[in-house]
């Protein structure tokens, strides 16, 4: 079971709130993805649900009971941090075993987990090598088999995946996911990487200095992003934001449309500008188009092989069922 | 440093530094060796170039010699229980953060800068002295016979001073190492459920490894030649006779060159088989 309830929960720094009070529900088993620009306070708030931070308000529970003055260590939460943090005097087996013999478990109970875990993560060969001689995966492996092996109620994940090659890091994604789907024990994943978010997360929680900014699954976030934060920040390529005459037209303050909701017309499109930078990646073709309407370039997805290049004039038609409105404030006009 | 051009000027131009090395090194070392080989007793106008072993016979054979490697060891293995376990602690001290932590952290660094005769002369003084000693007045404050340290107890005494001297350093070199060890390792274990002091078994002290054989390195070399604290409190007397102070008294106090040349070489060759020893230990830790 894993069932955590922040309740208000606010964090201070002497006289900084990084975290305005703040309420969020993490169901029991599912997989919650903490998402936001660095400096939003997603890591903090992980640190204060794992304890390692002490809340300055507010209540954590966690299968309904208050958890807040508890020590990390009896919440019964797993941790898996940016660096890995293995211990790197102790072979793969002994820090995998670390917290089992921290919580006198007995010898053959151990040796059973270990082996378990060993094998789900592929590290049966390395048991008795050191951290210092693993691959940046394979360490990774290992600070997750110390995680697996005390069986919490829930994981904390931090930017696991920011130190690996873009290679590995989409291996390593599949295999977290993997893992999810396998041990159904609920997992809070803290990234800056909107596309891990997008991939991994059953709920995706948008935060911007402290605040939640939308709560949702990735496809309710990427369909309907509550305010014009949201809007650029999930999806990739960013989504295009136009304000001014264009957007009054459409009766809102600031209209969005995504690089790929723009087609590419022969004639008379909404938009005309010429072509600046053009990304080719094989399967779909990104142009910066430099539009009179917008200050940056507007991005627009087109197909594999499209015969356009620098300085070529453009004609762009927003497919008008995919265009999102919003108000002054910034939120969403339904 | 690639190209022969570069190799060349390099050579050039550590070649000063190199001669002036070997000049200050080996004259000393082979004159040393050359009158260890020697009856050489200037008051009685004694020298003949040629005396064979016998200098080392005697120096080797003479009941001082056993007695005083063992103050010699029983010193240096004192220093370093007290720097080390001493300094473990302040490192860890030091490294909490708190009010005023760059002047207190100045105040723990000063003893290295105070010369070893002149703390020696403090110690003996001010604190040690069975009448005007500061520890005297702590003992008669308690209503207890004041104890004379340095007649009572002068090897700890003296253990005491150089390990006062030399805490600052071991303080200051496991401090940084404190320093170095990641916060998250810690929080880690933390989070696995190790307590405070299972957290300092497992994981500090492991980290700390690297650090303590350096520092054991290099005070045990510098602690192998203490001379002036025994200089300044017991002569040599009461049982703190070292082998450096015992080359020194065969020299200057018997005027007997030879036979302390002699007992320098023992010396030189005793702290050679220390430091071999002392490097493979480091060599090891070293590795991983």
């Amino acid at each position: 079971m894993g069932r955590i309830t922040l309740d208000k929960v606010q964090k201070k720094f002497g006289d900084v709130e990084v975290i305005p009070p703040l309420d969020l529900t993490v169901e029991d088993g599912e997989f919650v993805v903490f998402v936001g620009p660095s400096g939003c306070g997603k890591s903090t708030l992980l640190r204060l649900i794992a304890g390692l931070e002490d809340v300055s308000g507010g209540e954590i529970r966690i299968d309904g009971n208050p958890a807040t003055d508890l020590p990390p260590a009896k919440r019964g939460l797993a941790m898996v941090f940016q660096s890995y943090a293995l211990y790197p005097h102790m072979s793969v087996r002994k820090n995998i075993a670390f917290p089992m013999k921290m919580a006198g478990m007995p010898q053959d109970e151990q040796d059973r987990r270990i082996a378990k875990a060993a094998t789900a993560l592929n590290l049966t060969d390395y048991l008795d090598r050191r951290p210092g001689q693993l691959s940046g995966g394979q360490r990774q492996r290992v600070a997750i088999g110390r995680a697996i092996v005390r069986e919490p109620a829930a994981f904390l994940f931090d930017e696991p995946l920011s130190n690996l090659d873009a290679a590995l890091r989409v291996g390593m994604r599949m295999e977290i996911s993997e893992l999810h789907k396998t041990l159904a024990t609920t997992m809070i994943y803290v990234t800056h990487d909107q596309v891990e978010a997008m991939t991994m997360a059953d709920k995706i929680v948008v935060l911007r200095a402290g605040h939640i900014e939308q709560v949702g699954s990735p496809l309710d976030l990427y369909k309907a992003p509550r305010n014009t934060f949201v809007a650029g920040f999930i999806g990739s390529p960013k989504m295009n934001l136009l304000t001014g005459a264009t957007a009054q037209k459409h009766d809102a303050a600031t209209i969005g449309i995504r690089p790929e909701h723009l087609d590419v017309v022969p004639e008379g499109g909404t938009f005309t500008g010429r072509v600046g930078v053009a990304e080719h990646l094989g399967s779909d073709t990104f142009f910066h188009v430099h539009i009179p309407e917008m200050d940056e370039p507007m991005t627009v997805r087109a197909g594999g092989e499209v015969g356009l290049k620098h300085g070529d004039t453009i004609h762009l038609k927003p497919q008008m069922q995919h265009l999102h409105r919003f108000d002054a404030q910034g939120l969403r006009i339904a | 440093m690639a190209t022969e051009h570069s190799k060349a000027s390099a050579r050039i131009m550590i070649a000063p530094a190199v001669f002036v090395l070997l000049v200050w090194m080996l004259v000393p070392l082979c004159m040393t060796l050359y009158f260890s080989f020697a009856d050489y007793r200037p008051l009685r106008a004694t020298f003949d170039a040629w005396i064979g072993f016998d200098n080392y016979v005697s120096f080797l054979t003479s009941d001082s010699f056993i007695s005083s490697v063992i103050v010699t060891l029983q010193m240096v293995a004192g220093i370093l229980v007290i720097t080390i376990g001493g300094g473990i602690a302040l490192a860890l001290l030091l490294d909490q953060p708190m009010f005023g932590q760059g002047i207190v952290r100045i105040l723990v660094i000063a003893p290295f800068f105070v010369m070893p005769t002149v703390s020696a002369l403090v110690w003996k003084n001010m604190f040690f002295n069975a009448d005007n000693g500061l520890f005297s007045y702590l003992w008669k404050f308690f209503g207890a016979q004041p104890y004379d340290f340095l007649s009572q107890a002068p090897l700890f005494s003296i253990i005491v001073i150089v390990a006062w001297q030399w805490l600052p350093f071991s303080t200051l070199i496991l401090l940084t190492a404190v320093q170095s060890l990641s916060s998250e390792q810690l929080e880690a274990a933390e989070m696995d459920g190790a307590p405070g002091y299972s957290r300092f078994w497992y994981i500090i002290l492991p980290h700390l490894s690297r650090a303590i054989t350096v520092v054991i390195l290099i005070q045990t070399i510098f602690l192998l030649s203490i001379f002036a604290e025994i200089f300044v409190t017991t002569n040599g007397a009461f049982g703190t006779r070292t082998l450096t102070y015992l080359v020194y008294q065969r020299v200057l106090e018997s005027q007997n060159i030879g036979l302390g040349s002699a007992g320098g070489i023992v010396a030189v060759i005793l702290a050679n088989i220390v430091a071999i020893f002392l490097m493979r230990i480091v060599g090891k830790n070293l590795d991983t």
